[in-house]
């Protein structure tokens, strides 16, 4: 564990926001609301680090994180729809049914490069999302699978989703200080150029994929257990899913450890902030434009900060400053 | 001298163009080999066919006893066959010491371990000082020298530089035949070179291959194929005759 730890070189700011998690639910003890966005916030890094490793370290820009996680919900549904087995179990079996899929998918995605694989890995997602709705004899189609949940407190389920996500992020850092971690990054530069330094691209890609593919499920098994629910129309989303996964890590930063934390934070902040009318103070209309919101970040984000928030950390910090240089004399 | 490498008829068709036709020639250890010809006679297509980024249409490629033709390249790169790259091929966003150490995973699986050898590597390709820089960023004659240090990171025992001096001015060219040289004679990796400029590949070489037009025309020592009539006539045309010069 120590050893463990020293390998992480965890900074301060780490340690900072490490504290503040587990402090935050107690913070905002008497508002159940507050409470869920914050839980919300936990699963969104879990699914962002996850698309983070796949595509902002290994290049595989993938549009169909929806399938894992709607894989790894279903994962946790289904044995508890047919023979009454503990949702609970998928955040075991969640993770590995979606590395299971991720396994085959790779088979055929692989071979494509570039735009193409990533229109490949969105079709997968809207095939699940279909088929999963019309074969009713194992998923109960469009009327989803009800499950009660586990307790009414919310304290448990923030604990349980901040200790995945904190594994995710872990796991990250660590395969990105390893000979994994290179590898990956030496295939998103150049395949060729890695093929000739003795890496196995399509093996790493798949081990890529695979630690990708098992996050995102375990984020969809949790997300069953808590939500006590699951429709294909809701886990294997395109854009409720699959997009926003997306948003997390450009508007956090690509290939950093901590873009997609922070991105999901961003993200999970201003999607609320639009969805509930500016917190109920604005006019109604405000709730119908939030994919509007989205898509002027993004491109402000891309025009601006192509590295994301975290990415291009020292840039903003720089501006911040130089404007409040300006405020100070004038 | 033991013959560390040979192809035998090696050949490659793209479509109805022979690209490579029927070459075949051996490269004993330690031993610095020049591939020469005019543009577009194969010698790079070679290098393809070698480390398998093409198939092989018939022949074969025999590397240490053991017949590698259409081995994958990453195997190849394992096997101890390391390349460079006519257009460089720097991962550009990482820093100069990364793109070596991605390379010193091929024998080493700790970071540290490949940060030694990466560290090495460098400062033997006079690189040392540019280690933290992004590779996007360094001068052409520092990612020549990159491509080098990659390939050299993963502990090769046959070198592939194909054309490394091309684009160096006249100060990068002496560093670079030197660094060439040293390769062989501190490190004993026997090389393979694709070059143009014929300064390097006449001094370094010890035996020298030409070919055109994807055959072989000619091979022996430098002094020996630059006078060789087939290699003249490929380089300058058949109205070039010594003495003649008014024709050319």
């Amino acid at each position: 564990m120590k050893q463990l730890l020293k390998k992480l070189e965890l900074t301060r700011m780490e340690w900072i926001a490490l504290g503040i998690a587990c402090i935050i639910p107690f913070v905002f003890h008497t508002s159940l609301y507050i409470q869920g966005i914050l839980i919300l916030i936990m699963l969104w890094v879990v699914l962002g680090t996850s698309w983070n490793l796949l595509a902002g370290f290994t290049g595989q820009v993938s549009f169909g994180h929806a399938a894992f996680f709607g894989i790894g919900a279903y994962a946790s549904a289904i044995p508890y729809l047919h023979w009454k087995i503990s949702p609970w179990w998928g955040l075991v079996t969640g993770g590995l049914a979606a590395v299971l899929f991720g396994y085959l998918l790779g088979k055929l995605v692989f071979r494509l490069r570039g735009p193409y694989f990533a229109l490949g890995t969105l079709a997968s997602g809207e095939i699940l999302r279909l088929v999963f709705g019309e074969e009713e004899w194992l998923t109960n189609g469009h009327n989803g699978i009800l499950y009660m949940t586990t307790w009414i407190s919310k304290y448990p389920y923030y604990f349980i989703i901040l200790g995945i996500a904190i594994l995710s992020v872990a796991v990250v850092k660590l395969i990105m200080k390893s000979k994994l971690g290179f590898y990956f990054l030496s295939i998103r530069e150049d395949q060729e150029a890695a093929e000739a330094l003795g890496i196995d691209t399509t093996r790493y890609k798949n081990i890529s994929l695979g630690v990708s593919a098992f996050l995102a499920g375990t984020a969809g098994a949790f997300y069953m257990i808590y939500m006590g629910f699951v429709d294909p129309e809701v886990v294997f989303a395109l854009h409720h899913i699959s997009i926003i996964t997306i948003l997390v890590g450009i508007i956090g930063g690509v290939g950093t450890i901590w873009g997609p934390p922070v991105g999901a934070v961003i993200m999970v902040f201003v999607q609320e902030l639009f969805r509930s009318s500016l917190f109920g103070i604005g006019p109604s209309w405000i709730s119908r434009i939030h994919a509007l919101v989205f898509g002027a970040l993004v491109v402000v984000v891309i025009l601006y900060m192509a590295g994301g928030v975290v990415g291009d950390w020292d840039l903003i910090k720089n501006k911040l400053k130089r404007i409040k240089g300006s405020g100070a004399t004038s | 001298m033991k013959t560390l490498f040979e192809v035998n008829n090696l050949t490659k068709h793209f479509g109805g163009l022979t690209a490579v036709d029927h070459v075949n020639f051996s490269v004993n250890e330690g031993e610095i080999f020049g591939l020469i010809g005019p543009n577009g006679s194969g010698k790079t297509t070679i290098f393809n066919l070698i480390n398998s980024y093409f198939p092989v249409s018939e022949g074969t490629i025999v590397f240490n006893d053991h017949d590698i033709t259409n081995t994958p390249t990453y195997e190849i790169a394992k096997l101890g066959i390391g390349r460079t790259f006519q257009v460089v091929k720097p991962l550009k966003r990482l820093t100069v010491e990364d793109n070596v150490m991605a390379g010193a995973f091929a024998r080493e699986s700790t970071f540290e371990g490949a940060r030694k050898v990466a560290k090495d590597v460098l400062e033997f390709c006079h690189l040392s000082n540019e280690s933290m820089m992004k590779a996007g960023s360094l001068p052409i004659g520092g990612r020549k020298r990159l491509e080098i240090a990659k390939a050299l990171a993963t502990r090769p025992s046959l070198l592939l530089l194909d054309e490394t001096a091309a684009g160096l001015n006249p100060t990068e060219l002496v560093e670079a035949i030197d660094i060439m040289k040293k390769i062989r004679d501190e490190l004993g990796i026997t090389i393979i070179i694709v070059e143009h400029i014929m300064k390097v590949i006449m001094t370094i070489s010890d035996r020298i291959h030409a070919i055109a037009h994807g055959a072989t025309i000619a091979e022996g020592t430098p002094e020996e194929v630059s006078k060789d009539p087939a290699v003249i006539e490929a380089y300058l045309g058949t109205d070039y005759t010594m003495g003649d010069e008014t024709n050319a």
